[in-house]
């Protein structure tokens, strides 16, 4: 019953035209939990069937245990602890955390928040005048790329040299050989490379330093596991440079469109800022900034509800279709702050659990009570408005609003 | 009148009494509320405030971070309910459906919750209990009193039953850098529950934190100074060690003695009940009004060839109660059967310790991922070629995986390989010391020769 | 006020060691050790906490201070 091939609904979700909004997809791809492709993946698209692969040890992130190669820029580099699996993943993440979080470091994302506060209240005061605002390019964007670069101990100010960069990679996560144009693979592949040298050139600067910045403190810490080595820090730090606004973007994005598409919501918030705590977590259900995990592999076979899957297989993982999956949310469609028991899958489960989630969570709260607080009377000036061409890491490219004077 | 009528008429005005205001009886009174019982509810408890949580008691309470008196467990909702506290329930008369309690009152009912958990085994010399020093940890009184006297800087502490409870001590006793000694009979803590292998793992976490561990050592008297404070252990290997502080932790005692009179399959192993909580009587049919919770239940389990099991686990009291709560105000096809694979967890020695399933329940044990030696790892048991427990260090996000295995009778030890994998992984026998019971004492006796004429009569023993 | 955590549940994903660090401490990697009475100072911090857990398994009270037991055996 659960193996059928669809591959005409994945086809419709990846294509662009989807993009503004994909959830009637997901809800048809979803009469097939586990849909077996013709190219001989697998697509997973509801909440149980996600949530216990998410926690299926024989799960791999691992491309090198796929038993057809990936085409995808990331096969080629020293892969980061999203693209592997323990023990080597347990380590490496748990390197970087030692400069992130708990608990070796407990309340660095919490310290942050006056200086998010300051960041997202200059841009704000930037829009005094204009008439016409682009969340993304004047807010959702400048704010989480200086807040990982301050992080990250990346000068701000090459954020337009390797701005380029992350989107070309960005954009070759979803290539497909059969529909796609060579150039989109190696632009990506070209931008994977170049960003790796960039972050390997600020690395060697930062040996035997002092600093606060996580290159510097992972250049020359030592813990318990030893220290990274350079190739592992460049991987971490691309990792987290990209993931770091991204997914931040885009999650922030969704918001003020989500808010702007529920005015009593906004209002609601505006009346009772504490709202923006649950609603940040429905947001994360409802819209979130990642939809889909691209790729893992079968390690050996895995069962998955009545279906086994082959080893080596590759497995498409569709966690926005699961957060809408009516067998575990009531009215899925529902934006509803106020939803009780929410175990949204926006920032996966399992191991690999959003490195970043904490500051990513903290940083939507500040930028829409914010938001919200500060704008008067905003209004949408295109539903839906553009989006971004990817389908991985799905949210729109700008969104103009407009605001009284 | 119809059974239906009859339900609506208790739902709302009914009387439901529950004794134990723990943790299970909290929650019980809180699903009964959230299910529309509108009648009247009494909690009945032998302490004296609020419900309150147990298992920081032995963690953040004896470091000194909380206080004993700040483990007041959160209300889900209001439960509107007349409290009896600080008198414990000495008797239940099914023929008029009444509680009594020690100060001699009577407590009507319609249905009847049993809640009323375990107490800390005390050490077996009773001159020897009340020496100044001498602790056992199970109430936030016995807690306040041991994190009083860990804060006064003992010159060693002294654990008696290296169990999960003794183990935790132990562990805070040397964050706290105290010197400890732990004296366990088994060969190696933890082993009772969860086997030699695992055993031996937690026996090098105690030595690499600098508890000095004696194992197959049984302590044989605790020894005061002229002025009643313990200041002496003596084993039966004719050692002793000189020590302030002794904690017993041995385990617990259920709370059944008030039900001896009873007629219910009461006894040291617990109150049996079905999987919808309702306790059975002394033949062992069961009744309609009187349910069962918590660490005192005994409860039988499909997975495990129907065996009652009694669990003192903390999701187990909550889940049970849950259940008992529901099925106490609905009709009999609407009532649910408790089947959840048990859960427990431990911290010690930096180290979270889950266990699913059912270890005790196993022939095998094999390492599925991680490295033992870092403490990081996962082991799978099985029975007879399938799976039937896990336990985690330091890896809890994998159980889930391991709980679905249990659930679906997966074959032992698992066929497919992991990414981390140890190298030698091999199933192993699971060697629990000596003949293990999932509990024990024989407490009945069969009379009788028609079948209408059998009956069971309870058989209390000194214990 | 008053918050249990369903340390069965608890996989050790820390995101509430993150947002309410005064309240919730990792013990090692994975163990979780929380004060279950924390200042209501913290209540801001903790409800974040509670959001946030992946597993949905902190408890904060919902009605402090009211409901309390009362007619104990000694009255």
């Amino acid at each position: 019953m659960t193996t059928t091939e669809t591959p005409d609904i994945l086809h419709r979700i990846l294509d662009y035209s989807a993009r503004a909004d994909p959830y009637p997809l997901y809800a048809e791809l979803r009469e097939t939990p586990v849909a077996l492709q013709e190219d001989g993946s697998y697509v997973i698209s509801a909440y149980r069937e996600l949530t216990g692969i998410l926690h299926d040890p024989h799960l791999s992130s691992d491309v090198r245990h796929l038993s057809r190669p990936m085409a995808a820029a990331e096969a080629r580099t020293t892969p980061s602890f999203i693209n592997l699996d323990p023990p080597e993943h347990d380590r490496l993440r748990r390197l970087a955390m030692r400069h992130f979080g708990p608990p070796h470091t407990p309340g660095l994302v919490t310290g942050m928040e006056p200086d998010l506060t300051a960041i997202v209240s200059g841009l704000i005061d930037h829009f005094a005048g204009k008439q016409q605002i682009d969340i993304v390019d004047d807010f959702a964007y400048p704010f989480p790329v200086t807040v990982i670069c301050h992080l990250l101990g990346v000068p701000r100010e090459d954020e337009p040299q390797f701005h380029v960069w992350v989107n070309a990679v960005i954009d070759s996560l979803d290539y497909d050989p059969k529909t796609d144009p060579k150039e989109k693979l190696d632009n990506g592949m070209q931008a994977t490379t170049d960003l790796r040298e960039y972050l390997g050139g600020l690395l060697e600067q930062r040996h035997g330093r002092p600093g606060g910045d996580l290159l510097t403190r992972l250049a020359n810490d030592d813990g318990p596991d030893g220290r990274m080595t350079d190739d592992e820090i460049v991987s971490t730090a691309n990792l987290l440079l990209i993931a770091g606004h991204e997914t931040t973007v885009n999650l922030i994005t969704n918001g003020m469109l989500t808010l702007l598409r529920h005015p009593r919501v906004l209002q609601r918030l505006r009346d009772e800022p504490d709202l923006i705590v649950p609603l940040v977590e429905e947001l994360l259900r409802y819209e979130p900034p990642v939809h889909i995990i691209p790729w893992r592999a079968a390690y050996s076979d895995i069962t998955v509800a009545d279906t086994v899957i082959p080893k080596g297989s590759q497995i498409m993982l569709m966690l926005a279709s699961g957060s809408r999956d009516p067998d575990r949310f009531h009215d899925p469609d529902r934006f509803d702050p106020d939803r009780q028991d929410n175990q949204h899958l926006g920032f996966g489960s399992g191991i690999h659990l959003c490195f970043g989630g904490p500051l990513a969570r903290l940083e939507t709260q500040i930028a829409l009570t914010e938001l919200v607080r500060r704008l008067d009377r905003p209004r949408l000036v295109a539903d839906p408005p553009p989006y971004r061409p990817s389908p991985i890491l799905r949210g729109p490219i700008h969104l103009h609003i407009e605001q009284s004077q | 009148m119809t059974s239906a009528d009859t339900l609506k008429r208790f739902k709302s005005d009914g009387r439901v009494v529950i004794v134990g205001a723990s943790l299970a009886g909290l929650r019980a009174a809180e699903t009964l509320r959230d299910e529309g019982f509108t009648g009247s509810l009494t909690m009945i408890g032998d302490e004296l405030g609020e419900p309150y949580d147990r298992p920081p008691l032995s963690k953040q309470v004896l470091t000194g971070w909380v206080p004993a008196g700040g483990t007041t467990l959160p209300r889900r909702r209001d439960i509107n309910a007349e409290w009896l506290l600080g008198v414990p329930a000495d008797g239940l008369d099914l023929a008029t459906n009444h509680v009594h309690l020690a100060d001699g009152r009577e407590v009507p009912f319609d249905r009847v919750l049993i809640s009323t958990g375990v107490r800390a085994r005390p050490w077996f010399v009773e001159t020897e209990a009340a020496l100044d020093g001498v602790f056992v940890v199970r109430t936030r009184e016995h807690a306040e009193g041991l994190q009083r006297a860990l804060a006064a800087g003992p010159s060693r502490v002294l654990v008696i039953g290296a169990g999960f409870t003794g183990s935790e001590i132990a562990s805070i006793c040397r964050e706290r850098d105290i010197p400890v000694t732990v004296a366990e009979l088994a060969p190696a803590p933890l082993v009772g529950a969860l086997g030699a292998v695992i055993g031996d793992v937690a026996a090098d976490m105690q030595r690499a934190h600098g508890v000095d561990l004696r194992c197959g050592v049984k302590v044989t008297q605790l020894e005061g100074d002229a002025q009643g404070r313990f200041h002496r252990a003596h084993f039966d290997d004719g050692s002793t060690i000189d020590a302030d502080v002794a904690v017993v932790a041995l385990g617990g005692i259920r709370n059944t003695e008030w039900l001896r009179d009873s007629g219910l399959a009461a006894g040291p192993w617990g109150i049996a009940c079905d999987t919808g909580c309702r306790a059975l009587d002394l033949n062992g049919l069961i009744t309609d009004d009187i349910f069962v919770a918590g660490d005192v239940a005994r409860c039988p389990n499909p997975i495990y060839e129907y065996r009652l099991i009694s669990l003192e686990h903390w999701v187990n009291a909550v889940e049970q109660a849950q259940v008992a709560a529901h099925n106490m105000v609905s009709a009999q096809a609407d009532r649910w059967p408790h089947l959840s694979i048990p859960t427990f967890w431990s911290i010690q020695f930096g180290v979270n310790i889950k266990s699913v399933g059912v270890p005790t329940f196993a022939d095998e044990v094999v390492v599925t991922q991680g490295s033992v030696p870092d403490h990081r790892f996962v082991a799978a048991y099985g029975y007879q070629g399938r799976v039937t427990a896990a336990v985690s260090f330091n890896n809890a996000k994998w159980l889930d995986h391991y709980r679905q295995l249990i659930e679906t009778a997966a074959p032992f030890p698992p066929p497919c390989p992991t990414p981390d994998e140890p190298a030698d992984a091999k199933p192993v026998p699971v060697d629990f010391p000596g003949p293990r019971l999932l509990a024990q004492g024989a407490t009945v006796v069969v009379t009788g020769h028609d079948p209408g004429e059998r009956r069971v009569t309870a058989a209390w023993q000194h214990r | 006020m008053r918050v249990v955590v369903d340390l069965s549940r608890c996989q050790g994903y820390a995101q509430c060691a993150f947002l309410a660090p005064d309240v919730f401490r990792m013990h090692g990697e994975e163990a979780l050790m929380y004060n279950p009475n924390p200042d209501d100072a913290q209540r801001e911090q903790v409800l974040r906490a509670a959001a946030a857990c992946p597993l949905q398994a902190i408890l904060v009270d919902r009605l402090e201070g009211r409901d309390s037991p009362v007619g104990t055996a000694q009255s």
